[in-house]
This record gives structure tokens, sequence and C-alpha cells, in this order.
């Protein structure tokens, strides 16, 4: 089996989306595929937009993906959701977290923040399936909320109609010992849910 | 033989272990500082953050003229500081291994240019490297290495951005060890006078003949043979983004950029019918094959400047009929979305700096580093901004320049060390009076936190002897020198405008602890509600952590402030431009504070 596919991650720095991204590279490259990553950080620490592209195949050349041909996005956050959508293919699927992070510029300036149904009715034009996923309230529920991305990398294997065990492997290898199964219980959450909307 | 997914600087890191590399040195800088991070993890090898990519040079051509294999490291502006000792060290040639990593930063990712680095190695007469792949950034190490005793030259190896920042897989090998060269005393190879130095420029370009000769071999440089109706030549990452866009084409993929395989790029252009030089920035192979007689077309298809992507080079390529495909074009109307440029972070010193130098209407001649953020909107308190340390000099150009009203330098402590201290010393031996102000925060925060000799603290996170800014400045002859918190703003605002009336050079050091180093006496500050009117005060400090709240002041018909509890980390600057005293002091911490918890 030759396991092809295009992700991308966006979020804000502070959000773990290139852990979370890492996890995905590790596990086309546990199940066989050749993979590759590219992501932008620097200056993310300080609020900055943070974006991840990573590529299964049998032979990766780019490590970016194209505009267009992004199989898998995940969002960790709404308004990222939309800033990076034209990278979704056509049918593509978009999970989306239910999660605002304000931009200082919306503050002493006359931006605006993007309203919910906004966000939601142009990804539903966009994308070909939308998960929503509340994964930071539902981390929280938890009991922590860096668990979100387990939530939406549990989901994300369910989309992909993939046993749960080389995402485990990877995170069990990827977390902190002590929150290993803090993001076990997150994983299966966010893969047993329907969050199509 | 292990396999592992690493990011091209892990790789380079990887690489230099493996190839018995003992000594390294570096200055942080994007894309490059990982680099040096990860290769600290290896105790076989001594590596340092120097003071400033000279010096780290400097300290990888000496360790190398002493018998052992040697790296230094840098962004590619930090080249630009180090290039002195890079022409010098191409005259002297080295005794053990020297490779010389750049880290070029096409599309400005966090940079104050986009420079093409290849011209390096023209311009000093030395070969140059270029991966396009972790695995290949890994091996090159090594082969930089192998050329470098070979030849006797130091060796650049050129990454960019999306190398140092991509991942792909990487097969492991074991490190190899290596005797260590006796050391000899050699004046006439090793001391630059201008006698011995003229031996020496011969010897470069008969160097360089040979290199030439090895390039038509070198392993690095190869020809995938397809479709002979297009021929492409590219190197790094446009060789991939090609490869995804002529998945057919053939190609000469040029690893080893400098010197140039002359026969081999004769032999490609003649099995082809249309060569084309796909290259980010500038037209450095195109203008180098043309000399050759040869007709390469490059930019007048693909852009001069700017990252390239594959929607980029398919882009270009589509409109001038290379390709059928355009790329994807997905539009939908999002109209404009807010943008996230960086921010000072919620509880950053600098804030209170910048907060008071804009209510001064002082001229800002600032400098390299967090602080350059204080130009971003709503303080907009920076006039000027050019490289690491230009900062003192341009504030006594502007003086001497008859600049009305006062003008500052304002610096960060790394920066004062690596390329400050000179220009202070000539404001003093000039005296030309200006004020400069030091933001000591105590660490190099927008590389990610390491060290340098005002902390004391080094790369492998081992204390030193802190070098005292204020000792320092004293010693060079500042007779005006204030230590101060800013965090009190007051007492800043007094220490500047007395130095700025001094009428001599005078020197303010400004602490501002980052808050990944220290915390806050307290906890998280709060809006009272009914006190605040949205009189938009607090919102001008550009702090993260303040938000308009969907609770209207009615009077006004504007949102009230509101304060994350989570994202505050109890600065109080809100608290001390709050004109209505509607924000409440967060609690005092338990916990013992100023504590050092770097990240």
């Amino acid at each position: 089996m030759t396991l092809t596919a295009n992700f991308l991650l966006a979020g804000v720095g502070g959000q773990g989306t290139l852990l979370a991204s890492d996890i995905v590279a590790d596990v086309g490259m546990r199940l066989g595929a050749d993979v590759k990553k590219s992501e932008v950080h620097g200056m993310s620490q300080r609020g900055g937009a943070v974006t991840s592209h990573v590529r299964w195949g049998a032979q990766v050349a780019s490590p970016l993906c194209e505009k267009g041909a992004v199989d898998y996005f995940v969002a960790q956050e709404m308004l990222e959701s939309l800033r990076w959508m034209e990278f979704l293919k056509p049918g593509g699927t978009l999970l989306l977290s239910v999660q605002q992070i304000i931009p200082t510029s919306t503050v002493y300036g006359n931006d605006q923040y993007p309203a919910d149904e906004r966000v939601i009715s142009l990804v539903k034009q966009a994308a070909g399936k939308v998960l929503m996923i509340d994964a930071k309230k539902i981390a929280e529920g938890l009991g922590n909320a860096r668990v979100a991305n387990s939530v939406l990398l549990g989901a994300l294997s369910a989309q992909m109609e993939m046993t749960a065990e080389a995402w485990l492997e990877v995170i069990v290898a990827r977390v902190p010992q002590k929150h290993v199964e803090l993001n076990r219980k997150a994983f299966y959450v966010g893969r047993e849910g329907n969050w199509i909307i | 033989m292990s396999k592992k997914l690493l990011s091209g600087n892990e790789a380079l890191a990887r690489g230099a272990w493996e190839a018995g590399v003992e000594v390294a040195a570096a200055y942080p800088g994007t894309p490059s500082t990982e680099i040096l991070e990860n290769l600290a993890r290896y105790k076989e090898i001594y590596s340092e953050w120097s003071s400033n990519e000279k010096v780290a040079l400097d300290v990888a051509i000496g360790a190398a003229y002493a018998g052992k294999r040697a790296m230094a490291t840098m962004k590619h502006v930090g080249l630009n500081v180090a290039s002195e000792s890079l022409f010098y060290a191409s005259y002297t040639g080295i005794n053990a291994g020297l490779v010389i990593i750049t880290a070029d930063d096409p599309g400005l990712h966090s940079s104050q240019n986009e420079q093409d680095n290849r011209h390096y190695a023209k311009f000093a007469k030395v070969p140059m490297l270029e991966p396009s792949d972790s695995q290949e950034a890994k091996d090159m190490v090594g082969t930089c290495l192998e050329l470098s005793e070979k030849f006797d030259t130091p060796v650049l190896l050129r990454t960019t951005t999306r190398t140092s920042h991509a991942k792909s897989i990487v097969a492991l090998d074991e490190r190899k060890v290596l005797p260590k060269r006796a050391y000899e005393k050699n004046p006439p190879k090793y001391v630059m006078i201008p006698g011995y130095a003229k031996r020496r420029h011969p010897v470069v370009e008969e160097r360089l003949l040979k290199l030439a000769e090895y390039a038509e071999t070198s392993p690095f440089n190869k020809m995938e043979i397809g479709d002979s109706r297009l021929g492409i030549v590219a190197s790094g990452p446009s060789y991939q983004y090609a490869k995804e866009v002529f998945p057919k084409s053939s190609f000469l993929k040029l690893g080893m950029v400098w010197p140039l395989p002359k026969k081999l790029i004769a032999d490609f252009a003649s099995k082809v019918k249309r060569l084309i030089v796909i290259e980010e920035l500038d037209p450095f192979f195109e203008e180098n094959i043309r000399i050759l007689g040869i007709n390469a077309e490059g930019k007048n298809i693909f852009p001069l400047v700017d990252e390239f992507s594959p929607e980029v080079v398919r882009k270009a390529a589509h409109a001038v009929g290379l390709v059928d495909a355009p790329p994807i074009e997905r539009a939908f109307d999002k109209g404009a979305l807010p943008m996230r440029p960086p921010v000072l972070c919620a509880g950053c010193g600098h804030r209170d700096v910048f907060w008071v130098l804009r209510k001064l209407k002082v001229t800002v001649n600032s400098d390299i580093g967090c602080y350059a953020l204080g130009v971003m909107p709503p303080l907009t308190a920076t006039d000027t901004i050019g490289c690491m340390g230009a900062s003192i000099g341009v504030a006594a150009g502007m003086r001497r320049g008859d600049l009305e009203g006062p003008n500052v330098a304002v610096i960060g402590d790394s920066t004062f060390f690596h390329a400050g201290m000179p220009a202070l010393a000539n404001a003093i031996y000039n005296q030309t009076a200006f004020t400069t102000i030091v933001v000591d925060n105590r660490t190099t925060g927008m590389t990610g936190h390491q060290g340098n000799p005002s902390s004391g603290m080094t790369l492998h996170r081992d204390m030193h002897p802190e070098v005292d800014i204020a000792q320092v400045v004293r010693g060079m002859g500042i007779e005006e020198v204030a230590t101060v918190e800013s965090r009190d703003l007051d007492e800043f605002e007094v220490a500047v405008k007395k130095a700025i009336k001094s009428n001599k050079p005078a020197v303010v050091i400004a602490k501002t602890p980052c808050v990944f180093v220290t915390s806050h006496p307290r906890e998280a500050y709060k809006i009272v509600e009914e006190d605040c009117n949205g009189c938009t005060m607090c919102f001008r400090i550009g702090c993260p952590a303040i938000s308009k709240s969907d609770v209207m002041d009615e009077q006004h018909n504007r949102p009230k402030a509101l304060i994350d509890p989570v994202a505050c980390v109890g600065c109080g600057l809100c608290y001390d431009v709050c004109a209505r005293q509607a924000i409440l002091e967060g609690a005092l911490k338990q916990e013992a504070v100023l504590t050092t918890h770097v990240a």
C-alpha cells in the first residue's frame, strides 16, 4: 500500500502546531511512506500565524504542498482556517477547531475578527467535508487544554480510515510520560466522535 | 542503519558529528539557530555561542589551524559580519577541515533582507555546496570537510529556510574519529601580511581551477535525463519544486554550486532543446552559465524576489507556456482578514521602553532583536533599523547630521556585545552627544532565548561570569551611566531625560527581563468593568492579553477592555496607563520571582 496524502496544519504560536505536524509526519514514516514536512518558525512565539505542511507519498519532492492540493486541513483556530483555505483541494476535508484567538490588530485598529457564522459558511463552501470540533473545550473537560491536538488527530485518523495503532504509538513517543493516558483518552474522543457538519 | 525524520538543521548537526567535527561556533540567527542547538547535544564536540558571527568564524578557523575539524554556522547576514574572516581564511587555507554554514532566508521570514549568499563563494573563491533535503544536508557536511582538507580551503555550505526548517527522512551513520592533525608553524601560509598574502593569491586561483575539475565528477552534481525538450538546472529547494512542476523533464541538479562544472553543463545543454534555470533570488547560475557561452533562460520566466514554492514555479512556467496546467486558484470571497504580525509578548519589558520613548517624541535609532517590534503599531516608536549594531553608529551620524530634536539609540544586550561596542567607543572617542539605551532583557530573545555575554549562560546552559554592561561602558569612558528598572515608567523617563540633557555620550541600561527568563511579581490584572469606559488607552500599548470586550460602554457606545487572565503575566503596564483606575492589580505571587527558568 502506498500512502499518499497532503496535510496542512495551521494555528497560532503557542497552540502546538509544530508538535501536531511532527506527529502526522512520524505516522507516515512509521507506515512506510516517504515523508516531508515544512514549517516556518522563528517569530511564532510572538503570536504569529503558524503553518506546517506535511506530505506522505511513494517519493515526495517538495516539502511544501501546492495551493489547492491539500487533502486534510487541520485548522486549530477559526480565523486561521479562512486564511489558508485556498490550500485545501476541491472536495478536501477540513478539521476545524472551534477556537478564537484574537489578534491585537483588532484591538488597536479597525480590523474585524470574522464572526463564527461567516467562517463556517465560507469553509463549508470551499471544503468537501467540514468537521467542527471544540477541541479546546473537550481537552479542558478531560483536564488539560494541551491535549486539544490529540482530539484533532484522533478525528483525523478516523477520517483517513486508519487504525489507531500507528497514531497512538507516535503520540506516546512524543508526549511527556505523565500525559500519555490523557492524550490517549483525548485521541479516542476525537476518533469516536461524529463531528461532520 | 537506522532512519529518522530530521530537519535540515538537525541533519547538519548530525552530519557534523558523524564527520568528526570537534569544534563548532555560531551566533544564533534564523533560520540557522537549531544547528548549534542540536550539535550541543553531542558531548564529544566543543561548541559555543560566540559573541558574533565573525568571532565564531575566527574560533572555527583557529580550531582548524590547530588540527581539529571545525564548523561555524550563521544566518545569511551573519556571513556579512564574518566575511572579512572568510576572505583571509580563503587565502590561508586550513589544516583540519573547516565548513561554514550559511542559512539564507528567501522570503524574509525573519531577516532584514533577502540576499543570495552563493555570491560569497565566487567572491571569496571558495567552494560551496547546497543540499535540497535533510539527507543531502547531513551527507554534505562530511563532503565539505573532505574537500576542505583535500583542497586546503574553507568550504561553504548554503541552506535556505526551506532546507533548514523542512524535515525529511535521513539514514544515520556512526561518528568517524579522526586523528588530530599536528599544527606546524608556517607564517607564509598563516600570516596574511602583504608579502605573504601576495604569494597566496595564485595558490587560491590554482585551487579554484582544481575545484572546478573536481566539480565535474562531484556525486552531488547529477544529470537526470528525461524528456529532452526541456532541460532544467536547479539546486536546493528550487530543484524539489521544479520536480513537482516538471516531473518528466531533464534535470541537471547542482549540489556543488561553486565552482560550476563547465563540461557537465555544456554536455547537459547539448542534450536538451531548451535550457532553463530555476533558482531562488539572484540569477547566479544563469549568469555564470551564460558566461560559458551557453544560452540559458531563467529570470525572464521566474521571479527575482521572494521565496519560491511549487505554485510560484508553476505560475511562472504556465505564464510562458512551459506547462499546460495553471496553479489551482480557489477563489472565494473571504474579504480582508486581520493579520497576525509578530507582537511583543504580554508582559515584555521592551513595551515599557517604547511607551516612554513615544511619549518623549525622540527619534529612535533601533536595532535587531525582539525590540525591533517597537516599530509596529500601536507603539510605532522607531525611526530606523538597519543591521546588527547599526543603532549606535546611525544615532551618532544623525547627531552629526544636525537632526532636529534629540535621538536615542536602542540596542539589546546580545546585540550590544555583537556589534554595539565599537560604535559606542567611536561615540566616546569623537564625543558625539547622544544617549544609548541598552535594553537588557538577559537573553537573546527573538532567536529562542539563547544566552549571551550579558547573561553568562552558555550554549550548554552553564552559568559563566556575566559581562556587566554598566562596568563595560564605564570602563570605555561613558560618564553618564544609569541603570534603571524600566518597569518603573517614571524612573525610566527621568533617567532618559537626564541622559539626553547631559549633552554627552550617555548610556541608560534599561532592565527589561524577558518573560521567558523571569516572571513578574503579580498575578493577572483585571478590568473593573463598571469603571472602564472604553477610552482605549490600554489598547494603545499593544498587549496581546488585552482585547475588546463584548460589553459596551453605553454612554460612549464603545467596547470596554478585557484582560485575558491566562495570557496576562502581570506586568502592570496597562494599570500604569489607565487614566480611570479601572484596572485591578493582580495579587502578589507567593513563589519567589526573578528565578531563571529559561524555556
